[in-house]
């Protein structure tokens, strides 16, 4: 295997070690996270987090910059009538959209996250990809989401999906590398847990779900099995990755649970936008939602929240 | 980048209404269909563990209380159970079953607060398996020459049956159904420490229309107990419970005409080995010895672990530990309740100050512990060996050991090396490791890639000093059958 193109060379790696999953055991776990109970004080604590990990997310042929503004805008004022409330994390668009993402949401905080590699279906040569991830670097995107080769994956050439990944996070100089598995399509939690490892040791920042493109996309149990890798990696080298779901997360509960997750599973250290985010689009109006009815007791209707 | 800082983030706590759960000041004994004052007149106190306060006061049975049971349950077997048709037994346990149901809240807030264990597990566990074995036995009632192809089938007569204080309405229901499904009837003696549930369950059956006599409910203590395995006119002991007290009984019976199971003690090894999906043997093995804080009779309370895995699972089983979450019993957040009496804390205390004293390692998460009540924190044991005193016996708490080994047949040896033989649990990815084992292991009960997983149509019981005779499934009905 190839490690030097790795950003960490501390020990050696090899990805017939991943550990073997059992989807029986890790369905059981999930559902002790869906039994805690989140109510009042903590409920909207963990509200307002949800909202500040999320990655505001359009990706689609016909995003325009008329449309990526208009997000952007979203991405700083949540709720204007609602004082207190944090931005989201960070926007995330295509490449070519990036210039105009940076320069809506300048001075806010909020980061800006370009999908690369020829996302979503990564069918492109590594030229291609590099090119397409410098161009998103140059234009000021500070956190890179890229996706890995599944055709090569379950092909079994783990070599080519690691060295990949490797010349990516290369390419990015100070942005975040995101690596995306796109688990629906790789399907058993032992080759979500591999894909981990390998994303993990070839230089991810972040360990990322789904691309949004295909079901199902974050579920309970694949997230689990991907923190289960990250927690791994940290007691054997202490260093931080972070986990971003993304995809299917529509509604505060399963946002709250994923949270729960996070705590038990990695500690309370994650819960911040540095380590855990959510890439969603329609999860932040319906967050926005369960926050004001835990302060007026009633629903409000969909129309009393800005859709951008 | 890195901002490693704590952020705090706690659950709410999520305690269950008990107000709508009704505890009598006073229970009196069910015998004939009728709730009667004790011939003794005496009344004991059951506790919640969790507050140390009082929840009722319990007739306390004696002998002449027995008798009287004990002919209700003759006469009711001679005159109406055993003359009755399989299927309009079935009726009456069909009915026992959906009535349970329809309680199943309370019931699992009663047993709760008087067992101490986590309203997580009786709301989940306890209580809807309790309602499926009746429900399974309810279906067999009118199928037992299925069950024995071309033999005659014959109830036994009148079932004594005794049933301990860590799931009180679960071994009620064990007990109970299968015994009634096979046209037995029965005189049944709840723990001191739990009768609670066992009362409630009396009063579904009275009004589940089951006739006067069929089940006799008689509190009381281990003489209560004694004058039920003594009575000349009981057919049957259905004991579970400690191997000490399955001891007596079997003495006491022998010779007389009077079968006997007998579901006792164990010391069950949880296997882990090398290639297992080790994150979810860790959950295995918080479940095997943690699950209603180690009052299990089949806990899995000796873990071998393969040498190569063994620091990491060690690692990973210390860091799931600490988000146990240890407290009331009657909170949805709650994993780990309150230890059953303080009998048992002492005990387990006792067993704690042994294992230090013989040198082993001890490690205990770090969460607050309640200071009211009876609680105890999950606790594991390393460096100890199959001679160390809590390696060889039960504890009967939330206090794990830790043991190491090299090749699977050294895990066999230590795992059959044991006075007992209840239960096993297997952590492999290969099947082939799954079968080899579970042939060679000594346990009534294997469970692979999981632990404590129970089911109406699985049989349960024991080898060695775990006793004899099944219970649940087919096999459970042939402890209340004679076959001709």
């Amino acid at each position: 295997m190839n490690r030097d193109k790795g950003m960490r060379k501390d020990f050696f790696f090899d990805p017939s070690n991943s550990p073997v999953v059992d989807k029986v055991g890790v369905e059981e776990r999930v559902s002790r996270f869906q039994k805690r109970s989140i109510k009042k004080e903590s409920k909207l604590q963990g509200l307002k987090m949800i909202l500040n990990m999320i990655d505001l997310t359009t990706l689609e042929g016909k995003d325009t910059e008329g449309k990526v503004k208009q997000m952007c805008f979203k991405a700083k004022h949540l709720h204007d009538s609602y004082p207190g409330l944090p931005t989201v994390a960070a926007v995330c668009v295509y490449p070519s959209m990036v210039k105009t993402a940076k320069l809506a949401v300048r001075g806010s905080g909020v980061k800006v996250a370009s999908v690369s590699t020829a996302f979503p279906s990564g069918q492109a040569p590594l030229e291609v990809k590099l090119t397409d991830t410098k161009f998103a670097v140059e234009s000021g995107a500070d956190e890179i989401d890229m996706v890995i080769s599944r055709g090569r994956f379950l092909k079994g050439d783990y070599n080519f999906v690691y060295d990949e990944i490797a010349a990516i996070k290369n390419a990015c100089g100070k942005a975040r590398l995101k690596v995306i598995l796109e688990t629906g399509e790789l399907v058993t939690l032992d080759d979500v847990r591999k894909a981990s490892d390998i994303a993990i040791h070839a230089g991810a920042d972040f360990i990322k779900t789904s691309t949004g493109k295909i079901s199902p996309a974050a579920t309970l149990q694949v997230t689990y099995t991907m923190l289960e890798a990250i927690r791994d990696y940290y007691d054997e080298t202490g260093i931080m990755i972070g986990m971003k779901p993304a995809g299917g997360i529509s509604n505060s509960k399963l946002a709250l649970h994923n949270l729960v997750m996070v705590k038990e599973v990695l500690g309370s250290m994650w819960l911040s936008n540095e380590w855990f985010r959510f890439g969603a689009s329609s999860l932040a109006n319906d967050v926005l939602m369960q926050i004001l009815k835990t302060e007026t007791g009633i629903y409000q209707s969909g129309d009393y929240f800005s859709i951008d | 980048m890195a901002k490693e800082k704590n952020i705090s983030w706690d659950y709410s706590p999520a305690p269950e209404n008990t107000s709508h759960v009704k505890v009598k000041e006073r229970y009196e004994l069910y015998i004939d269909g009728k709730f009667v004052k004790p011939e003794s007149a005496k009344y004991f106190d059951t506790v919640s563990p969790s507050t140390g306060k009082k929840l009722a006061s319990i007739a306390y049975g004696n002998e002449k209380d027995v008798d009287k049971a004990v002919k209700a349950a003759r006469n009711a077997y001679v005159n109406i159970w055993s003359k009755m048709s399989g299927a309009e037994r079935g009726k009456y346990i069909y009915r026992i079953a959906r009535l349970m149901q329809e309680r199943a809240r309370e019931l699992s807030v009663i047993e709760s607060m008087d067992s101490g264990k986590a309203i997580r597990e009786s709301r989940d566990v306890d209580v809807p398996l309790a309602c499926n074995h009746f429900f399974y036995y309810a279906g067999w009632a009118d199928k037992l020459e299925y069950a024995f192809p071309n033999r005659k089938v014959e109830s036994l007569g009148v079932a004594g049956q005794i049933i301990p204080w860590n799931f009180p309405i679960l071994m009620a229901a064990w007990k109970i159904a299968p015994a009634l499904a096979t046209g037995n009837t029965i005189v049944i003696k709840p723990a001191e420490t739990t009768p609670l549930t066992a009362m409630k369950l009396a009063e579904i059956i009275h009004d589940s229309g089951l006739p006067a006599g069929v089940v006799n409910v008689v509190t009381g203590y281990g003489d209560t107990g004694a004058a039920i395995v003594n009575h000349n006119d009981v057919d049957k002991i259905a004991f579970t419970g400690s191997t000490g007290v399955g001891k007596i009984i079997q003495k006491a019976i022998a010779g007389t005409k009077k079968k006997a199971t007998l579901e006792l003690g164990g010391k069950s090894a949880n296997i882990i080995l090398e290639d297992a999906p080790l994150d979810q043997a860790v959950e295995g093995i918080i479940n095997g010895i943690f699950f209603n804080q180690g009052h299990v009779c089949c806990a899995g309370s000796r873990l071998l672990v393969q040498e190569s895995v063994a620091d990491k699972v060690i690692r990973k089983l210390k860091r799931r530990m600490e988000t146990l979450v240890v407290g009331d019993p009657l909170d949805k957040n709650t994993d780990v309740g309150a230890i059953n009496s303080k009998e048992q804390l002492d005990i387990i205390k006792k067993y704690v100050s042994i294992g230090l004293e013989e040198g082993a390692t001890m490690h205990q998460i770090s969460c607050n512990i309640p200071k009211n009540g009876y609680f105890f924190a999950p606790t594991i044991f390393t460096d100890v060996a199959q001679s160390s005193t809590i390696v060889k016996e039960e504890i009967f708490g939330p206090v794990l050991t830790v043991q190491t080994f090299r090749t699977v047949d050294e895990a066999i040896q230590k795992a059959n090396n044991s006075e007992y033989g209840l239960a096993a649990g297997v952590w492999t990815d290969k099947g082939s490791r799954i079968f080899n084992l579970t042939t060679k292991l000594n346990a009534g009960v294997i469970w692979a890639n999981t632990y404590n997983k129970f089911d109406p149509a699985s049989p349960f019981g024991g080898y060695k000093e775990s006793g004899f005779g099944r219970e649940g499934g087919l096999h459970g009905l042939n402890a209340y059958v004679k076959l001709r």
